[in-house]
């Protein structure tokens, strides 16, 4: 697709490209369906709560070092502002993370005589305060239904205030699928801070959540005499200047890296490795190969890949002797569902379900999502279901398959399943199964989980679950509508 | 007016779902964006019998922003009184379907005869903060749900204080709020906490009176049950914490209940004897502190800032700095909760701001002296001034992050020592 960089907004990916949040079926039709055009998303009649998009663009945004987030709307559009996930990795990592996540508190007679006045005052007061390297000023389901015009006052204060200043538009109504936020975030750093390419660095953009490998992979790449700059917790303005110049750009999760790494691509030349992802054995490896080709430096890959392998492989092939015949069923963001379900796979584990909670038919450039590719070619295929977090699917499902390990990784999701007797395995570190060594870890925290079920006795035998009985009884996609 | 939100201490009215999750087997149903529960529910404790993540939602799209929201209300409420199973259904609405003018009360209406109540309460965001959110939820249960009631149970009293989830300490402060007036003799009801749901609500009116713990929170709510279920309210403004406040609310509510005079001076003799005789074996530890100055600083929503300044002047003869109530209180109920702080035993008067902006109190904190390191009992964001400032730092007020707080609570003759274990514990990890 064309990268329109003059337009401040960009469509949500149910439009852009073609994603769902409803669907059963299996693997392969889902696939192909999706490939041939025939795939219609349902919506529901009834939902349970899911995600805002404002969070996985304007809090994704302030999770940079030295940056200002104003988010325009009422008090608990910015209560993100509460988080200090970031100043505990910067914290860790030794880095100085200055950021500032700031709300308005729009009241009532805001929403009748709008606030743009107010907004002006916030703004500048807080580029007064804190003297921050660029200003993201967004909006809220309700500035963006009175029509505050963002557009229009970020264009009048780059007179007053000297540092990049950019719209995000990121009303929650805007899709369901909060994955849209990640690249309305990519869109206004793409628009507002990336400048053109002046000279070819050594440096790979390496994009993921909240960097906890940011070391083990620094030295990783200097094998490869690349240096990551990783986006966007902790990373600075200038190094996003910069992203032009580099290498490739990468990601640990295709849903995330999409609409930057095409971006990149296609508005400067930046190769984007749109390889699976480096979760698992095969990942890894076939990752790290692309990477080598695009950056000229194949042996050295081979090198380490040959002296990893003697280490780990063996290792993880007795792990899984414990492993092999389990079944799981999963639920994650479709980044993970199809990366997981790989690994797993590679692990002697069956998956019977899993669970996306949504589904790019195709990616920024077209092509359908590679992890998909990789199951299809290798044979496997498992019931799946797209679902937007839909608890009461999930534990539906549960109920029905009675697997031997449920995986999720969003937050306040793993207790149902062990309220139902499932243990529940959360993914929650971007890289719990990076690379052969915490593919190992991964497969031997699975080997405990299974190994010690107490706790979800324990919670199965003393709580009651809120679902009735008419709903176990119920097919899953009981609320199922043909989308308008 | 807008304002700017730095370092918020307050959510929305939305925040509201959290009161009524505080309520055992009674469920939020949000006609609100999809993300809304999500982003509103960012603390730990937060699960339950139900959860945000499982909270019925609308999820209201662009197409419901332009041709309304109620028919996908309707089959929310008609499928999620089959999915789940709950005792009562309040319907939360959010910023949109308000400014879009959805009729949520008429979609609501529909639902009269369902087999379990359904009522809504208006808590779009704009509306007001979390605080004032709460108080319509507690509205709604009085004006859609509740009855006057002719039979009154003797020694039966309602409790309102905390904001379940915004007061971390809610599920201790309860609990031990009951404890406190069973030891008087009375039986005390609450709608939130351990022991609450649909049967608590229902016992409601059968009560002699509401006894209001809070400077402000609840009043207005106190005085509709008062015109609408014939309740009489007690109004204590202080969150007892620590001997002297806590023998003071002790007598003040047996005085309401008219309750004999011989027992209750009987439980404060017994409970202050104790008291003592713990702070008593722990008085050297807070008399030789080598790296505390006698001066503190709350910055806490008011219940907790006001209670913790009473507990710390009055009982432990620390003195008052500058004491920040920052949940952005209406301007009408400023100066009743100011002469709280104005007195404080030895005709000491705290120096009390409503100030909202984070920014603004911590450059008051940075300006005053407090000759030596100062105590600052707040919400997460003073860790780093404290830090700044060679401060003491407990997180006793919302947003907290680093502490885990389950049953812990400060109330009453017991809290006031595990407000003090906490304190002493951190001064302890100094020394000069």
């Amino acid at each position: 697709m064309a990268f329109n960089l003059e337009s401040t907004d960009i469509g949500p990916r149910e439009g852009r490209l073609g994603s769902i949040t409803g669907y059963m079926g299996n693997l392969e039709d889902l696939a192909s369906q999706g490939k041939c055009g025939t795939l219609q998303g349902c919506t529901r009649c009834f939902s349970q709560a899911s995600s805002c998009l404002s969070g996985c663009s304007l809090a994704m945004l302030g999770q940079m070092s030295d940056v200002a987030i104003i988010h325009h709307g009422p008090a608990g559009c910015s209560a993100s502002a509460s988080s200090q996930a970031t100043k505990l990795v910067a914290e860790q990592l030794g880095i100085k993370n200055t950021s500032v996540y700031i709300g308005t508190d729009l009241n009532e007679r805001d929403t009748i005589f709008g606030a743009m006045d107010s907004l002006r005052d916030i703004v500048l007061e807080v580029y007064r305060r804190y003297r921050p390297n660029a200003i993201f000023v967004g909006n809220s389901c309700a500035t963006g239904i009175i029509g505050e015009d963002i557009d229009s006052l970020v264009e009048e204060l780059k007179d007053e205030i000297d540092v990049p200043i950019i719209a995000v538009h990121c009303e929650g109504f805007k899709s369901r699928i909060w994955a849209t936020g990640f690249d309305i975030a990519d869109h206004a750093v793409l628009r507002g801070l990336v400048e053109p390419p002046k000279e070819k660095r050594n440096t790979i953009n390496f994009k993921n959540f909240f960097e906890s490998a940011r070391d083990e992979i620094t030295e990783l790449f200097a094998r490869f005499d690349l240096k990551p700059v990783f986006l966007w917790t902790n990373t600075t303005v200038e190094e996003v200047k910069h992203l032009s110049e580099a290498v490739a750009t990468t990601s640990i999760c295709g849903t995330l890296g999409n609409y930057l790494g095409n971006g990149l691509e296609e508005l400067y030349g930046v190769p984007y490795i749109r390889t699976i992802n480096p979760l698992g054995i095969a990942g890894y490896e076939t990752w790290l190969r692309e990477i080598g080709d695009v950056a000229g430096k194949r042996d050295q890959v081979e090198k380490y890949i040959d002296e990893q392998r003697a280490i780990y492989i063996p290792q993880i092939e007795e792990v899984k002797k414990e492993l092999t015949g389990l079944k799981a069923v999963l639920g994650m963001g479709p980044g993970y569902t199809f990366e997981v379900t790989r690994v797993l796979n590679e692990l002697g584990i069956e998956v019977v379900w899993a669970l996306a909670w949504h589904y790019d038919k195709k990616y920024e450039n077209g092509d359908t999502p590679p992890s998909m590719e990789y199951l299809l070619e290798n044979d496997i295929n498992f019931e799946v279901s797209i679902s937007d977090q839909q608890n009461y699917e999930v534990m539906n499902i549960l109920n029905r398959y009675k697997p031997d390990l449920y995986l999720s990784r969003h937050p306040g999701s793993t207790v149902w399943a062990t309220k139902q007797g499932t243990a529940a395995y959360f993914v929650a570190d971007e890289y719990e199964i990076f690379g052969y060594k915490h593919t190992l870890e991964f497969a031997k925290g699975l080997v405990d989980t299974i190994r010690n079920r107490s706790f979800e006795d324990n919670m199965a035998k003393h709580s009651k679950l809120p679902y009735t009985d008419w709903w176990y009884e119920q097919n899953i996609d009981k609320f199922f509508e043909q989308a308008k | 007016m807008a304002k700017i939100l730095d370092k918020p201490r307050y959510k929305c009215a939305l925040s509201a779902m959290q009161s009524v999750q505080g309520m055992n087997r009674i469920i939020p149903v949000l006609h609100s964006g999809p993300g809304c529960a999500e982003k509103l529910s960012n603390d730990i404790g937060n699960s339950g019998y139900f959860s945000p993540n499982i909270y019925p939602c609308t999820g209201i799209n662009e197409r419901d922003v332009v041709f309304g929201g109620v028919k996908k209300l309707d089959t929310t409420i008609d499928n999620a009184l089959k999915v789940i199973d709950a005792d009562m259904y309040i319907v939360l609405t959010g910023c949109i379907p308000e400014i879009i003018g959805d009729d949520t009360g008429e979609v609501v209406d529909r639902f009269q005869d369902s087999e379990k109540p359904v009522i809504y309460a208006p808590t779009a965001g704009f509306r007001g903060n979390n605080y004032r959110g709460h108080e319509q939820v507690i509205d709604a249960i009085v004006d859609q749900y509740l009855k006057p009631s002719d039979q009154k149970v003797k020694g039966l009293v309602n409790i309102w204080a905390d904001i379940p989830l915004q007061d971390p300490f809610w599920i201790g402060n309860i609990a031990e709020i009951k404890r406190l007036l069973q030891s008087i003799g009375l039986e005390a009801n609450s709608i939130f906490g351990y022991g609450s749901g649909i049967e608590a609500i229902d016992k409601v009116p059968q009560a002699e009176f509401n006894l209001l713990i809070s400077p402000w929170v609840g009043l207005e709510s106190m005085k509709n049950m008062e015109k609408k279920l014939g309740i009489p309210y007690l109004h204590y403004p202080v969150l007892p914490i620590g001997a002297t406040e806590t023998s003071k609310f002790l007598r003040t509510v047996a005085s309401f209940a008219k309750l004999p005079k011989k027992k209750v001076e009987d439980v404060i003799e017994e409970r202050e004897r104790f008291f003592y005789h713990v702070i008593e074996r722990f008085a050297d530890l807070f008399l030789e502190s080598r790296v505390m100055s006698k001066q503190f600083t709350t910055v806490a929503d008011s219940l907790y800032s006001l209670g913790i300044t009473k507990f710390l002047v009055n009982d432990m003869g620390l003195f008052p700095g500058p004491q920040f109530a920052v949940e952005d209180i209406p301007e009408e109920y400023r100066k009743r909760i100011e002469e709280e702080y104005h007195d404080l035993n030895y005709g000491i008067k705290a120096d009390i701001s409503f100030e909202t902006d984070g920014y603004k109190i911590h450059n008051a904190i940075r300006e005053h002296d407090y000759h030596g390191y100062p105590y600052i009992l707040g919400g997460h964001y003073e860790k780093t001034l404290a830090k700044e400032l060679k401060a003491h730092n407990l997180n006793v007020s919302w947003p907290v992050n680093e502490r885990v707080i389950m049953n812990e609570f400060y109330v009453g003759y017991e809290g006031g020592l595990h407000l003090l274990e906490d304190m002493y514990s951190v001064a302890r990890q100094r020394y000069n």
